[in-house]
């Protein structure tokens, strides 16, 4: 029992008291504490265990540095793991549990890991598990590994809200730089958002509890809050910076307390202002990793916002003037204070329970051992933007050098220490002026750790990474810092190495016998801390991340009880009551079919036909007004890209009917080569899919249907590949000759308003016909009958139109068009090239399975049904050269079966087209 | 994110666009005899220039296809060209 409350003090309400318990005891503390600053209060000094040797870990920080307490909390019965104890707000009722230790972080089972740590240096679980295979361990290294526990239940309404904002200056921090550059850019009329990570503004001006220009830090902080506000300028506190991306657009994550998804803001900065402040560096000595040692500046912290004493009998290890600022402070919370100048010898922890330190040839007593090894201005944002970094000796660390656009920094983060000088550098760069030199620079040593002793000295607390670790790395070669990194995981644990790295980069140094700025540093990622993947999608997520898209006539297909389905982005009936009664009911009488989907591009103006002709492989010039065309498109890679048919309306104007899932593809190609190459004011593309409804009659029984339906259609006259105008009532509407099923077809496109009516007239018809609704499994199968393709199934990234037996552009057409010279290369003239075949077998063959000789693949199966029409199975297939081998025997290899099987042509019905005007 | 200016909404998010070729590139006129070489090289030769680059770009929600000139290096955008040469 070491920590305790002070008497007065800090930024807690002491009037309401809250209940919680850590590790299935019972504690207390105040409104405005952390998890981590009630424990301490209550002299609780095991918050955890390190990840590797499960060795005890007390709290190291006070904020998102700290690296050791990691806590699932359970609050009404939800559980949120892996909750940094430091960054969590108290709240009554809260169960909080240490990760990675069981059964609790005092008394951890694992804990006697720690016994065998010479066996266990870096890389051990690389060199050690690899044999005789790494999956023998796998299962159990998984079990042992990670950190917190999912309690597996989603919370409901856990959803970030997204803003977009943009700001003149964005200032990142509000201790007395970010305040003071806020202040003095609002009042000279710039639009400034100032954003703070912890709730209340003031950064390090509480720790250091001296006057700030002559007023007392709450007065003051308080009084530039209020100038801020009344300037026009804005403050989110709780908020926290997690990233640059680019063009200065600064992503933000704003708090809403426990279990509740944090606000995503995407700021877009016309300049950001860096005032982040710095961080404590660690010393390393021997058993550095003791709870009870602590960051200095996290104790300030603790006894300045939360009335927390780290201990009573504090030694201070620090090579700065920090601590010797800090000394009347703790002592005036009843602590005994001695300090040590860490550059003078190195230390030692003395004692499991801390009990003393060595130092200098002496033994100091103490419980409580803070040590301050210089600063680490936190510069992520600015490695984030692309900014340079510059090694100041004076400090010892790394400062912001060259800025990225729209970039700068000033304070602690610009590696200003001083407070005067820190203000004036804010004030300066927030109106983008130089700042002026410092007059108070604060110089700090650099500490070297003691790389000749055998003691255990810690870099990373969490991940039990040691100075020996880090010799191990250098002796195998692992010296380049990203190596370092990656074989030792110093910095990977969920503090990212925000205390640890620089220790790290400086032991390295050391056995190199370089400069920390010839060592490097690893690269600076967002997040800057754990934000949750919600963040990033809000609400963004199923429907309204890829929303369906629907038929106008939905609630007439569920009347009619159809089963639905997404078939290419869109809601269709996939069947009514059974496919194979539906298409049987189609071949021999008559099927009523939503084609709605299909594209409905039109192509205007008095460049279409010569356009047309372009992006089309077959020549589409020639087509007369009221004549409809099939056709593919190519890439210019020459490989078929759609298929579909095109209508002539008159000279001037084309529909293009293209596939059903294809429709934003085809028009962003078209516009595409409008726009590009083409004379844009001469043809015109529109995409009327969503204004028109489809609905094909198909079927023997199809004319009598369209006898009675009455469009005003010339029926008499009615040539397969033409199409007319004709009307339902008072609605004009077009009636197209095309066929997906091989039988007579009707296509009628009328305005997606009027197709209710027109559905129940047709649908009426139909029944009375002996016919009924079909879906869209139906005509699959008919399709594959006739062995009409469908692009993407029966295709490939290969497939050529010639692949598919049409030729005669290839041959024949002179006039330029996408793809065609790709058409005589090479490749495209091999004697091997798959091409489309029909297979006969006894069985169905699986989609997707191999036609192979011997062991060689020389095709595979694209669309496989059980032919109800036919009664027996049928495939499509691509194979080498197959239009030669039509009546040959192959055999289709899947999953280690090989089923025997006929090659035909690819058709199974009616090859001469007799049905189409039967 | 990057922002892209768009001649005809001006700047907006990069989500909103989508590359669609490098600037410059002349089709070959394929009614007249075209080398496999010279092919090959309009079908698949890119500068993929480190530095300064100008791409053909499409803003999806409104179709405007032109020309975009940035830095591949440095992520900047040095402005932007219609394909049309008519507006004003």
């Amino acid at each position: 029992m070491t920590g305790f409350r002070t008497p007065q003090g800090g930024l807690i309400d002491r009037s309401k008291p809250l209940e919680f318990t850590f590790d299935g005891r019972s504690y207390s503390g105040f409104q405005g504490d952390t998890l981590a600053s009630a424990l301490l209060a209550n002299g609780v000094r095991i918050m955890g265990r390190s990840f590797k040797y499960h060795r005890p870990r007390g709290v190291w920080g006070a904020w998102f540095d700290d690296p050791n307490a990691i806590f699932d909390v359970t609050l009404n019965g939800r559980t949120l793991p892996n909750c940094a104890a430091t960054t969590t707000a108290l709240i009554d009722g809260m169960q909080a549990r240490a990760v990675n230790a069981f059964p609790t972080a005092k008394h951890d089972l694992k804990g006697v890991l720690d016994r065998f740590h010479a066996l266990m240096p870096a890389g051990f679980y690389y060199k050690t598990f690899i044999w005789p295979n790494w999956h023998l361990f796998e299962g159990m290294i998984r079990k042992m590994a990670g950190l917190g526990r999912l309690d597996g239940e989603l919370i409901a309404g856990y959803q970030s809200a997204q803003h977009h904002d943009r700001c003149d200056l964005l200032v990142v921090g509000g201790g007395g730089a970010g305040l003071a550059a806020a202040r003095h850019a609002a009042e000279a009329g710039q639009n400034v958002l100032l954003i703070e990570d912890h709730p209340a503004l003031g950064g390090g001006l509480f720790r250091r509890a001296l006057p700030v220009e002559g007023q007392s830090p709450a007065d003051w902080i308080a009084a530039q809050q209020a100038a801020i506000l009344a300037a026009g300028g804005r403050i989110l506190t709780g908020t926290t910076a997690f990233g640059v991306f680019d063009h200065n657009m600064v992503g933000l994550a704003q708090d809403h307390g426990f279990a509740k998804a944090p606000s995503l803001w995407r700021i877009r900065a016309r300049r950001i202002l860096m005032t982040t402040g710095a961080l404590e560096r660690p010393v390393t000595f021997a058993n550095n990793d003791r709870p009870g040692v602590m960051g200095l500046d996290g104790a300030l912290e603790y006894l300045a916002r939360y009335g927390v004493a780290a201990g009573r009998d504090i030694a201070v290890l620090s090579n700065n003037t920090f601590a010797t600022a800090a000394q009347p402070l703790l002592e005036q919370a009843g602590c005994k204070v001695t300090l040590l100048d860490a550059t003078r010898g190195p230390a030692k922890a003395i004692g499991k329970t801390l009990r003393a330190v060595d130092h200098n040839g002496q033994r100091i007593a103490c419980d409580t051992l803070l040590v301050s090894g210089g600063r680490t201005p936190v510069v992520h944002l600015w490695r984030h933007a692309g900014g340079k970094l510059d090694w100041n000796n004076t400090i010892s660390a790394f400062v912001p050098g060259h800025a990225p656009d729209g970039m700068a920094a000033a304070g602690a983060a610009n590696g200003t220490y001083d407070l005067d000088d820190a203000l004036s550098e804010a004030r300066a760069v927030a109106l983008n002026h130089a700042a002026p030199p410092a007059r108070k620079p604060v110089p700090m040593p650099l500490l070297q750790p003691d790389t000749n002793s055998n003691t255990r000295q810690w870099i990373d607390l969490q991940h039990d990474v040691t100075l020996k670790d880090i010799k191990l790395a250098a002796q195998e070669n692992y010296v380049s810092v990203e190596h370092l990194k990656r074989y030792t995981t110093l910095g990977m644990a969920p503090d990212q190495g925000k205390t640890a790295n620089m220790a790290g980069l400086a032991a390295m140094a050391q056995l190199q016998g370089q400069s920390i700025p010839e060592t490097g540093t690893t690269t600076f990622r967002p997040p800057f801390v754990p934000v949750p993947l919600e963040l990033y999608h809000g609400a963004r997520r199923g429907q309204l991340f890829n929303p369906l898209k629907r038929l106008p006539l939905e609630n007439r297909h569920r009347a009619a009880g159809a089963a639905l389905g997404e078939y290419g982005g869109w809601l269709r009936p996939a069947w009514y009551s059974d496919i194979d009664a539906e298409v049987r009911m189609a071949r021999n009488h008559v099927g009523l079919l939503d084609a709605t989907p299909l594209g409905k591009i039109e192509v205007m103006g008095p460049d279409a036909a010569k356009f047309l002709d372009f992006v089309y492989y077959n020549t589409i010039a020639t087509l007369k007004p009221g004549h409809i065309r099939y056709g593919f498109m190519l890439t210019e890679g020459g490989i078929v890209f759609d298929d579909g048919v095109v209508a002539r309306m008159d000279p001037n104007r084309f529909v293009i009917s293209c596939s059903s899932s294809h429709v934003a593809g085809v028009t962003a190609l078209l516009e595409s080569w409008r726009q590009d190459g083409n004379d844009p004011d001469r043809v015109f593309i529109h995409d009327t899919t969503a204004n028109w409804a489809t609905l094909t009659i198909t079927g023997p029984q199809a004319k009598p249907v369209m006898q009675a339906l009455d469009l005003g259609v010339d029926l008499a006259g009615f040539a397969h590949m033409t199409w007319q105008t004709g009307h339902f009532h008072d609605t004009p509407l077009r009636v197209a000759r095309v066929s997906f099923t091989g039988d007579t077809s009707f296509e009628i496109t009328l305005p997606s308003a009027q197709a209710e009516p027109f559905w129940d007239t047709a649908l009426q018809l139909v029944q009375a016909e002996n016919g009924g609704p079909i879906g869209i499994e139906a005509v699959s199968h008919m399709r594959a009958e006739k062995g009409f393709i469908i692009i993407g199934k029966d295709t490939d990234g290969e497939t050529m139109p010639h692949d598919l037996g049409f030729s005669i552009p290839r041959r024949k057409k002179r006039a330029a068009f996408v793809g065609d010279r790709s058409l005589h290369s090479e490749t495209a003239n091999r004697p091997d090239r798959r091409q489309l075949v029909g297979l006969r077998s006894d069985t169905l063959l699986p989609t997707g399975a191999h036609l192979v000789t011997g062991k060689r693949s020389i095709g595979t199966v694209t669309s496989s049904y059980h032919s109800p029409t036919l009664n027996h199975p049928i495939a499509l297939a691509l194979l080498e050269n197959g239009a030669n081998r039509h009546g040959e025997a192959i055999t289709v290899w899947h999953m280690d079966r090989e089923i025997p099987a006929t090659v035909t042509a690819p058709c199974f019905l009616d090859p001469k087209g007799d049905r189409l005007d039967a | 994110m990057q922002q892209f200016p768009c001649p005809f909404c001006g700047l907006r998010d990069e989500r909103e666009f989508h590359f669609a070729a490098e600037a410059g590139k002349i089709r070959p006129d394929t009614t007249q005899p075209v080398s496999d070489a010279d092919w090959a090289a309009y079908l698949h030769n890119r500068k993929n220039p480190k530095g300064e680059t100008r791409e053909v770009w499409i803003h999806t929600p409104c179709a405007e296809v032109f020309i975009l000139k940035r830095d591949t290096l440095s992520m900047a955008v040095l402005g932007c060209e219609p394909l049309r040469k008519d507006i004003p």
